[in-house]
């Protein structure tokens, strides 16, 4: 056996260019060679590995930590908001531990980040980019297996110093950055937060960009270079596709964060006045930077649950998935629409209405593709033989979730209304729907489908079901009375509320406590599948999953492909 | 509407906050069923229980509700459209009753279908959408004609305050602050009995006169800023180095309250707004109070446009 990284995992798979014309089960190459898979218990496999499995093993379950940080700090949230009045962050429950409402606009700050940065996009995108955007398009592994590698580590060293950032000096006698995860100066700068809080949090943010720049770098390397042979464009898996424009998405929008930051970094130490008016700067100018990188964004982290989706439906319902390039440039024309409609998170800044007027008809637009989307998994299950597996649970749940969540952004998109609507929870509820139950149901979506091919066990159906119907009860009902908050003209990242409130507050709280339980039960099914060991088939799915994945062993080989599939 | 106090306790056991949770509930669906009845069919302040936006109180809010409503009624639809879909396919096209899937991928007529009536609900959308944002961002011509009322408003950390007759003589600086329960100084103090609402209420509220164009000019002094008034359907960001400008015309006098909408640090939430809409002479008085003593003002405020008796009027 062999724990060198270097020989066990890039050594291998760079003599791509000729094709053998064998297109499957690829699942027993590795017993041809004269080494062992290292151990799962060696450091050195996962600090220096270079095989995108381990990686985007390492990605998810980075993910799942930081989740289950975001998702007790959304706790904390809850908590304090089931009634008026302060509960917890008062200066003296637990002792004063959880400090004053500042430390709440820190908790909101870090839940907000955390879930973005640290669980979405790393899960997603590095989860299951990493696993299965190799193994559908028939490649041997990434384009750039040591820069996958680095573009992993950045991602914790990151998180330590968002982490970190909690502790440290912000507002003149607190600690932490509490001015949202947007970071809109005056209130990021030295004005509203001079200490050091904010510096760590730029660093981070930067850290956490290099990370998903290079990532983006490497798969667009791989999907446009190293698909199989025979397997043009537009015969490539949705899921690669969404990935593949995903990673466009990053490297045009990162960059742009990226140099914000860097601005609001020189204005606050360096003395430069970019967004400092006593200089002559704008605030506004960072405003549009940042949902220039912002909202695309947010397609960034729905854009691979799209595909996921795709798969997941088309698997289950045993039928080709439907218009399969209309899929495919809807999601292109999404990806390219969100860059020109960043300014409706602008609408009350003052902007001029002609330029507001724009943003309406542009960010209306979307619907369009969007709309599509959704009819076509409609019509891919239409004349199918639909089967209600766990997976299939989670991706009818998003479709059901991403048109509530939708339908709500039309509304929000007329700048008119938005005018009342604009930071208030109906905001919250819209974002949370397309997000927290859209991009994360196609995450535990990804999860289950994919969860018997990546660790080779199967998981508990009724527990996988039990998990299913808990979240989707309590999103919705963590989710849905914040409409009627909204409405009402509750602002956002507000402590304390008048009691008038108080209702919807209640039951969005209980919501919670259902969606905890529900993560204790996905939690427990881990458990129980790891415990139990039952062996995994290759495809446990059947005819319906079609894509290239289905061909090979559960686990796949530690490296797949040596000799290339050929694809029809 | 009443002023109701819950005790701010964390409960740590889901049961007994489910338990107190409902029975307040009850409390409050009773009293909002109450006023209801007392307030007619609209509110003032938002409400326990609200579900929809609060009661217009501009010729312009109203018409955004009305559009709201109109495009809620489709959203409505779509989702109610989707879901009926969703739950077809799964009875229709579940493994039993359709035990051999069909194979077909395309069907140009229901693409273009699903395509060119989407864009048509939206085309009609935003026909009913840009006049709305236009009537609601520029001033009517008929406001010049008229006599202006500029106010000036600063966002500042953690209160807002409107200057008054800018550039004049009479020019004067009202501070405004939320009122709360044990305040260190006793003039902040809530007086729930006086109708005071707890983080609505304020010491100074602004004061404005029906029946007039108002233009508020809108900046801050630190941080972003944001005002907001929810029966108004407007909110515009205060921020510092620019001047904002938001323009409404009430009729009836009555109270308005808002709450600042642009997170601006600790005390982002105890920062609202509450306006006070008065018939002309009243207005005129009022100044003339506050420019010998704030008290003053405030007890004039409380004689000629008592709290309780206000709510109920801007309800209308």
């Amino acid at each position: 056996m062999s724990s060198d990284p270097k020989t066990t995992a890039a050594g291998h798979g760079h003599d791509h260019g000729h094709g053998h014309g064998h297109g499957h089960d690829n699942a027993h190459d590795h017993h041809a060679h004269d080494h062992q898979d290292p151990k799962w218990y060696s450091p050195a496999r996962w600090l220096f590995s270079t095989n995108h499995k381990d990686i985007g093993t390492l990605y998810l379950v980075f993910a799942m930590i930081a989740g289950v940080v975001g998702f007790i700090f959304s706790g904390f949230m809850r908590a304090e908001l089931a009634e008026p009045g302060l509960q917890l962050f008062n200066g003296t429950a637990f002792g004063g531990f959880l400090g004053n409402e500042h430390n709440y606009n820190v908790i909101t700050t870090m839940h907000g980040l955390i879930m973005i940065f640290f669980m979405v996009m790393p899960a997603l995108i590095g989860g299951f980019g990493n696993w299965f955007v190799p193994l559908m398009i028939g490649a041997p592994d990434m384009a750039m297996p040591r820069m996958n590698n680095i573009s992993f580590w950045l991602l914790p060293a990151s998180f330590i110093l968002l982490l970190s950032s909690m502790f440290v000096p912000g507002p003149a006698g607190a600690n932490g950055f509490g001015g949202g995860w947007v970071l809109y100066p005056p209130l990021s700068g030295s004005t509203g937060h001079p200490g050091v809080a904010m510096d760590l949090v730029i660093f981070s943010l930067h850290v956490a960009g290099v990370s998903s720049i290079a990532g983006a770098i490497n798969f667009i390397v791989t999907i446009l270079n190293m698909r199989a042979p025979g397997m043009t464009l537009h015969k490539m898996p949705l899921f690669a596709w969404s990935v593949l424009i995903t990673a466009f998405l990053l490297v045009l929008a990162l960059p742009v964060l990226a140099g914000a930051l860097t601005m609001l970094l020189t204005d606050r130490n360096f003395g430069s006045k970019f967004f400092e008016v006593s200089g002559g700067g704008d605030p506004v100018m960072f405003q549009h930077l940042f949902w220039f990188f912002g909202h695309p964004e947010v397609y960034i982290m729905i854009l691979p649950g799209f595909g996921i989706i795709s798969h997941v439906i088309s698997t289950f319902s045993r039928k080709p998935i439907f218009g399969y390039l209309a899929m495919a440039y809807a999601m292109v024309a999404i990806g390219f629409i969100g860059f020109i409609v960043w300014a409706h998170h602008m609408y009350t800044v003052g902007m001029n209405v002609n330029l507001k007027a724009y943003f309406v008809a542009a960010t209306m637009v979307i619907a369009v593709p969007t709309g599509i989307k959704i009819f076509s998994w409609i019509a891919t299950m239409w004349g199918g033989s639909i089967e209600f597996k766990v997976p299939m649970l989670w991706a009818i749940g998003f479709i059901f979730l991403f048109t509530v969540g939708g339908v709500t952004g039309v509304v929000l998109a007329n700048a008119g209304v938005d005018h009342a609507l604009h930071d208030t929870y109906y905001v919250v509820a819209h974002f949370h729907y397309v997000l927290s139950l859209g991009a994360v149901f196609t995450l535990f979506c990804g999860w289950y489908y994919w969860f018997e091919k990546m660790w080779g066990i199967k998981y508990n159906g009724f527990i996988g079901g039990l998990h299913f119907w808990l979240m989707f009860i309590g999103s919705n009902l963590i989710f849905f009375p914040q409409h009627f908050l909204g409405l009402q003209g509750m602002p956002r990242r507000y402590v304390n509320y008048p009691d008038a409130f108080s209702e919807w507050h209640h039951w969005s709280t209980i919501g919670y406590w259902v969606a905890a339980a529900a993560t204790i039960v996905f939690f427990i099914g881990l458990l129980e599948a790891i415990v139990r060991r039952r062996k995994g088939e290759a495809n446990p799915w059947g005819e319906g999953a079609t894509t290239l994945e289905w061909t090979l062993s559960s686990p796949p080989p530690f490296h797949q492909y040596n000799d290339l599939p050929r694809f029809k | 509407m009443e002023h109701i106090t819950l005790k701010p306790r964390f409960h740590a056991s889901g049961w007994r906050m489910w338990i107190k949770m409902r029975s307040a509930a009850w409390k409050y669906w009773a009293l909002g069923a109450a006023s209801l009845l007392a307030g007619g069919s609209a509110w003032a302040a938002p409400h326990v229980g609200g579900i929809d936006f609060q009661s217009p109180a501009t010729e312009t809010a109203k018409r955004v509700h009305a559009f709201h409503n109109e495009v809620l009624i489709i959203i409505t639809f779509i989702t109610v459209f989707v879901t009926a879909l969703l739950i077809w396919v799964m009875i229709r096209y579940n493994r039993r009753a359709n035990p051999v899937p069909k194979k077909f991928a395309h069907n140009t007529l229901v693409e273009i279908l699903w395509t060119v009536v989407p864009v048509l609900i939206l085309v009609w959308i935003a026909k009913g959408s840009f006049p709305l944002l236009y009537e609601q961002d520029v001033m009517p011509e008929q406001a010049r004609e008229e006599e202006i009322v500029d106010i000036k408003v600063y966002g500042n950390m953690w209160f807002w305050d409107y200057t008054y007759n800018v550039g004049t003589d009479n020019e004067f600086n009202v501070e405004s602050r939320m009122l709360k329960v044990g305040a260190p100084d006793p003039s902040l103090e809530l007086q729930p009995e006086r109708g005071d609402l707890a983080q609505l209420s304020v010491n100074n509220p602004m004061v404005a006169p029906a029946g007039r164009y108002i233009r508020l000019k809108i900046s801050a002094k630190d941080v972003i800023h944001a005002w907001a008034m929810p029966q108004f359907m407007l909110k515009v960001d205060a921020m510092p180095g620019r001047l904002n400008q938001l323009w409404f015309k009430v009729d009836e006098p009555g109270v308005y309250y808002g709450q600042c909408s642009e997170l601006c640090g600790k005390d982002h939430s105890n920062m609202p707004i509450e306006l006070r809409i008065l018939p002309q002479a009243q207005y005129d008085e009022w100044q003339a109070q506050y420019r010998a003593s704030p008290q003053a003002a405030r007890t004039y405020l409380d004689r000629v446009q008592p709290t309780k008796a206000a709510q109920v009027a801007s309800a209308q």
